[in-house]
């Protein structure tokens, strides 16, 4: 510990020696050099003119919003229903592709360590780094729009977040309960069955409800690309100016997730 | 003895215990699931001639995966992603800065009750928010541009970092605070030098973390025209330029996979 000597001979404690700090205080004007170099940028782009006039806007769109407009709520249950399917099969769907690229996966079962496993982890990373918006994006383009492609986004996405949870779930199991039902001579799939599955059904469920709870999130605003659900009223209202619509959506959108999140809480609560 | 009793001591079969060990709400959860899976699956109406006529665009899109053009929108490419990447960077900054002493506010063992409360709420507003529903909102208060975008994902870090932050904070280890505590140190020393070693190590994982979600995130700002790559994506995908959009999309997700790497050695290296 480094120890330095004042005027009078006295020694003083420091946490850093001389190195060490200057060393840290580079990496810190380092750090605030590309701060501020990011904020230059992000200040060039900007119109401060609407920056200082937000204050003004914002006010005028809340009073504009207030109140809700609470008629608008019967066109909202068929979306909200929409997004319910969306979010749920898509998970279904996702978990569906999600086990077997999460088996080839763990470095226990894999069934070749060197050439089927790096495609799984790259279908992981690959659908786990697109946004669902943008596998909507792509999917609207390609099939047209629609809950359908909503539903297929949602579960692209969710692959490689199931499929990489599962799996390292699935490399933390107990190898001594996979070894006790090879030694009755069971054959690969049984081992499957009754060695490797009971032990990651728990994780297995919690994931799922997980992914379901964040996929109601992510289904409400896929509409803005046009894949269907509650998204799509969201995307005209704003289209139309229609403020006390949009606050009304909002407030749908908020007890929506919050239910979900609730129910996802209710159900890991059971079963972990 | 009868061939009766050899069965009775030979015993049934071993079968599977089920998972819900309650017949009635096995069989309930079972219908209820049945029947909302069909009233789903109907209410989806499918055109499955738009599917079709569309598969062959999609395998247009896949094969243009082994072909990216980053050439002919070469320039709209670097600008979107730069953009994508200091909105990454700056928000990241500006978002574990305010999250930490949300963070310490929102710890019970620290904060006082209506501290506590106050940034419990903060957390909560910004985390049952959407990304994308912020950027709406801001976009229409402050303008298109970055600076929506920046905004956005300051505050969507706030309520995740300072969550976690918070939930280390209550689990750390009371007696090294304690110990700093009574050599008289000052409430600053205390977080300093008794709790700030302690959940350091997490702090810096989740802020790496949070820079590779945020940067996934910015590249859907644009779309909403919060700026970043976004806006590109979606003209290209809108003129059907898939080589271009899987130029784009390649280059996000080699970014993706190498900030995960850089995260992975980091966190490696502080825990």
């Amino acid at each position: 510990m480094p120890v330095s000597t004042n005027a009078n001979g006295a020694k003083i404690w420091q946490l850093r020696n001389r190195n060490q700090t200057l060393a840290r205080w580079a990496a810190y004007l380092a750090g605030v050099a590309i701060f501020m170099w990011c904020w230059q940028r992000i200040s060039e782009a900007t119109t401060w003119f609407f920056v200082w006039d937000a204050p003004r806007i914002a006010a005028d769109i809340g009073s504009r919003a207030m109140p809700p407009r609470w008629s608008y709520m019967d066109k909202l249950w068929g979306p909200l229903w929409d997004t319910l399917n969306m979010a749920t099969l898509g998970t279904l769907l996702a978990l569906v592709m999600a086990v077997p690229v999460a088996f080839l996966a763990a470095r226990n079962t894999t069934p070749s360590a060197v050439f089927i496993r790096p495609v799984a982890l790259f279908i992981i990373v690959a659908t786990r780094s697109i946004n669902s918006l943008i596998w909507a994006l792509l999917l609207v383009a390609v099939i047209g729009p629609g809950v359908f492609a909503g539903l297929l986004a949602i579960a692209f996405r969710s692959i490689g977040f199931c499929a990489k949870l599962l799996y390292e779930a699935i490399e933390e199991i107990d190898p001594t309960q996979v070894e006790a039902i090879t030694a009755t001579g069971a054959s690969r799939w049984q081992v499957m069955a009754y060695g490797i599955v009971p032990q990651i059904m728990p994780a297995f469920a919690g994931i799922s409800v997980f992914r379901w709870d964040i996929n109601i999130r992510e289904s409400t605003v896929l509409g803005l690309v046009g894949a269907g659900g509650i998204g799509l009223q969201l995307q005209s209202s704003l289209n139309t100016l229609a403020w006390p619509q949009v606050t009304l959506i909002l407030i749908v959108i908020l007890a929506a997730v919050v239910i979900g999140e609730w129910v996802s809480a209710k159900v890991r609560g059971a079963i972990i | 003895m009868t061939a009766v009793t050899l069965e009775a001591r030979l015993g049934s079969a071993w079968k599977k215990p089920p998972l819900i060990s309650n017949p009635a709400l096995r069989w309930g959860l079972f219908i209820a699931a049945a029947v909302y899976l069909v009233l789903a699956i109907a209410s989806i109406d499918v055109n499955w001639a738009r599917v079709a006529e569309g598969l062959s665009r999609g395998w247009a899109f896949i094969t243009s995966f082994f072909n990216p053009d980053f050439v002919s929108r070469g320039s709209d490419i670097r600008d979107g992603i730069l953009e994508s990447v200091i909105i990454t960077v700056a928000s990241t900054v500006v978002g574990i800065l305010i999250s930490i002493p949300i963070g310490l506010g929102a710890a019970r063992n620290i904060a006082p009750l209506p501290v506590y409360l106050v940034c419990r709420a903060i957390v909560a507003l910004s985390r049952a928010l959407n990304e994308i529903i912020i950027a709406i909102l801001l976009v229409a208060i402050f303008g298109f541009g970055p600076l929506a975008g920046f905004l956005t994902l300051s505050f969507a870090t706030i309520g995740f970092l300072a969550k976690l932050l918070a939930e280390d904070i209550e689990e750390m280890d009371k007696v090294q605070a304690e110990a700093i505590r009574a050599t008289g140190s000052t409430w600053m020393q205390w977080i300093n030098y008794g709790v700030q070693p302690q959940v350091m190590p997490r702090l810096i994982g989740l802020s790496m973390y949070r820079l590779d979600i945020n940067f996934r995130e910015s590249a859907v700002l644009g779309l909403v025209g919060a700026g970043g790559i976004g806006a590109t994506l979606n003209t290209a995908f809108d003129r059907y330029e898939f080589d271009t959009a899987a130029a784009i999309l390649l280059i996000i997700i080699v970014t993706v996979m190498v900030l995960e790497y850089l995260s992975g050695i980091i966190r490696a290296k502080v825990q």
